[in-house]
């Protein structure tokens, strides 16, 4: 039986902390991997590869477009790129750029995103996107990764470089519980964390975490579930979510991320098709964030453990 | 891959009747730059570009050529049809189903000679830009060249691109400017004035040379010789071509009107007939 309850929780770290360990792991294995960024070396945590590769790296100052573009150049002649900037400069600012000379090009480009969603916090809305994972989602081709912890996010960056073809890779800025230390990592295998038979919790990102603690709570309340960390949204490792809701019959997502377009409507429109399952979603619902502090703004706008445990108990009720 | 300048005329003018013989066949396309660029395209395949066949994706140790205003894929694909990249024949399915000439160069069906789609303007000069310094890094002499439109130059990517390639010493890469002042609401100067184009680009840092008759084949590679010979000197260096829209066929040439525009029968024999010459249609 898995269980939540044999997660060792190792202090706090920003997932962007292993994202800066991981590209450095990965670069010492594979010469093709350069990196560039977007006047945030110090925020991306790449200070680490500029030190030990100064010549395979590349400062192409505030211009995301530019940096896209020359990513997909870099990569034609086998040359690995590892793009990094915050999470909306990396896509919403940038969408054409890789829809045109990345996706439809077919570029070994990845695309490597910090300080996503609304835990990037005090900065507000104009910097906290929740339509990333959607407009990432929708391009062809396009691999999207959303690690849960720093380990995670260190794994997924060295893993990456293994996918020929461009991949969104999306993580963020607070110090956040590691936990998946001791937990083997596969790029496109759903995490089963802990096992239970009445609902299936599905996550991804920090709301896993989120998903741990609501899970005590609710077993102290009789109900026990299942928790899936999908940090590959795309390709979704859909055996593991049909295996899990076939058995519970009842589905919660979690995302920091807009409802519209994200893991939840993903898993829903692979429900309808294959399995028709009572679903609750704990996202945002179309608006924007605010400046604050992370975890204030998770409670603020439904994203908070209780918002997990009250959209639980409704999905629960329903199937009843 | 050199050939001799009536050879290249010749080919010059094959290109052209292609040019309006694919967009005539498809009633779509862009004819007018195409054939204002048709004689860059020949000197730049025909005498200049070290390319190797069976093309291959990454291009090592051999010259690669970005295409940024994508919409003038007729020419291109005639050149490199005629340049042995993939036959002839299929010229005929430009822009209709199941082709691999797609309305806007695309790698997605995996036409020979083409590394990067292009068509939304302003993205192929930062392609270029990554491309040479991807040569630089992996120490391959071969050199980048790319084309760019000027009414494209409105879109603010490529200025991006260009102080990243004065900034990184972009020194292996000859970027050329189809300067025919024109674009699809008129000319540029009424729809969005360049202003003083050589002073822009040398205030980023570039080596600027001036091309005043892009139409005039042998100074095309005289110019782009002169390109070649001031590489390597810490800049990029941008070759601004004046060349007329429409060239080749007079109904056709100094107006925006053809940009984008194709022939209806009439005016395409028309067309044929003032490019009566041809090593063979498709």
């Amino acid at each position: 039986m898995i269980s939540i309850n044999d997660l060792v929780v190792q202090g706090k770290k920003a997932t962007r902390d292993g994202f800066g360990v991981g590209l450095t792991e990965a670069a010492k294995m594979n010469p093709k991997i350069v990196a560039l960024t977007a006047d945030l070396l110090g925020s991306l945590k790449m200070d680490e590869f500029k030190k030990e590769f100064p010549e395979r790296f590349f400062q192409m100052g505030i211009a995301e477009a530019n940096m896209m573009g020359v990513a997909a150049g870099m990569s034609i002649s086998g040359l690995i790129p590892y793009t990094g900037t915050f999470a909306n400069f990396s896509t919403g600012r940038v969408y054409d750029q890789i829809r045109q000379s990345i996706a439809y090009s077919h570029k070994n480009v990845k695309i490597c995103a910090s300080h996503a969603g609304l835990t990037l916090g005090e900065d507000g809305a104009t910097h906290q996107i929740l339509e990333d994972i959607g407009m990432m989602r929708m391009l062809p081709g396009m691999m999207v990764v959303v690690p849960c912890d720093a380990h995670q996010t260190k794994l997924a960056t060295m893993a990456i470089a293994h996918h020929h073809g461009p991949v969104y890779l999306r993580f963020g800025r607070p110090a956040w519980p590691v936990f998946t230390e001791s937990l083997p990592f596969e790029i496109g295998k759903a995490q089963l964390l802990n096992e239970g038979s009445d609902i299936s919790l599905i996550a991804t990102g920090h709301m896993v975490w989120n998903c741990v603690e609501a899970i005590k709570i609710l077993a102290q309340e009789g109900i026990t579930c299942d928790l899936l960390n999908i940090h590959t949204i795309k390709p979704l490792d859909e055996e593991a979510v049909i295996k899990s809701v076939s058995k519970t019959n009842c589905v919660v997502t979690a995302e920091e991320h807009q409802i519209n377009g994200g893991l939840g409507d993903m898993i829903a429109g692979l429900l309808s098709r294959h399995h028709p399952t009572v679903q609750e979603f704990v996202a945002v619902c179309d608006s924007f964030g605010e400046s604050g502090k992370p975890d204030e703004l998770l409670i603020k706008y439904g994203l908070g453990v209780a918002d997990i445990v009250k959209g639980a108990k409704k999905a629960w009720s329903r199937k009843k | 891959m050199k050939k001799d300048i009536e050879a290249l005329r010749a080919m010059a003018n094959q290109v052209r009747r292609d040019i309006v013989r694919m967009v005539y066949q498809c009633q779509s396309g862009h004819p007018g730059g195409s054939l204002g660029c048709t004689d860059f395209f020949v000197a730049l395949y025909g005498s200049q570009l070290n390319y190797k066949l069976p093309f291959s994706m990454e291009g090592k140790e051999e010259d690669l050529f970005f295409l940024s205003n994508g919409h003038i894929s007729p020419v291109w694909y005639s050149v490199l049809s005629r340049s042995g990249f993939f036959p002839t024949e299929e010229l005929k399915t430009f822009r209709k189903l199941n082709s691999r000439l797609q309305g806007h160069p695309a790698t997605h069906e995996g036409l020979p000679g083409i590394r990067v789609a292009s068509g939304s303007l302003g993205q192929g000069l930062s392609v270029a830009v990554g491309a040479a310094l991807a040569k630089k890094l992996e120490h391959d002499s071969a050199l980048v060249y790319a084309l760019t439109g000027d009414g494209e130059l409105d879109e603010g990517q490529n200025w991006e691109a260009i102080m990243s390639a004065a900034h990184h010493k972009v020194d292996n890469l000859i970027v050329t400017v189809d300067w025919n002042g024109q674009q699809i609401d008129g000319p540029t100067e009424k729809i969005m004035d360049l202003g003083d184009l050589p002073a822009k680009w040398n205030s980023f840092g570039w080596e600027v040379l001036i091309l005043e008759n892009g139409n005039d084949l042998e100074l095309v590679i005289d110019t782009l010789e002169l390109a070649k010979s001031r590489l390597h000197q810490g800049k990029p260096i941008v070759i601004l071509m004046k060349t007329i829209m429409g060239y080749g066929v007079d109904f056709m040439m100094h107006s925006h009107k053809w940009h984008g525009v194709a022939p209806n029968e009439e005016q395409c024999n028309t067309a044929l007939n003032q490019l009566k010459e041809t090593l063979g249609d498709f």
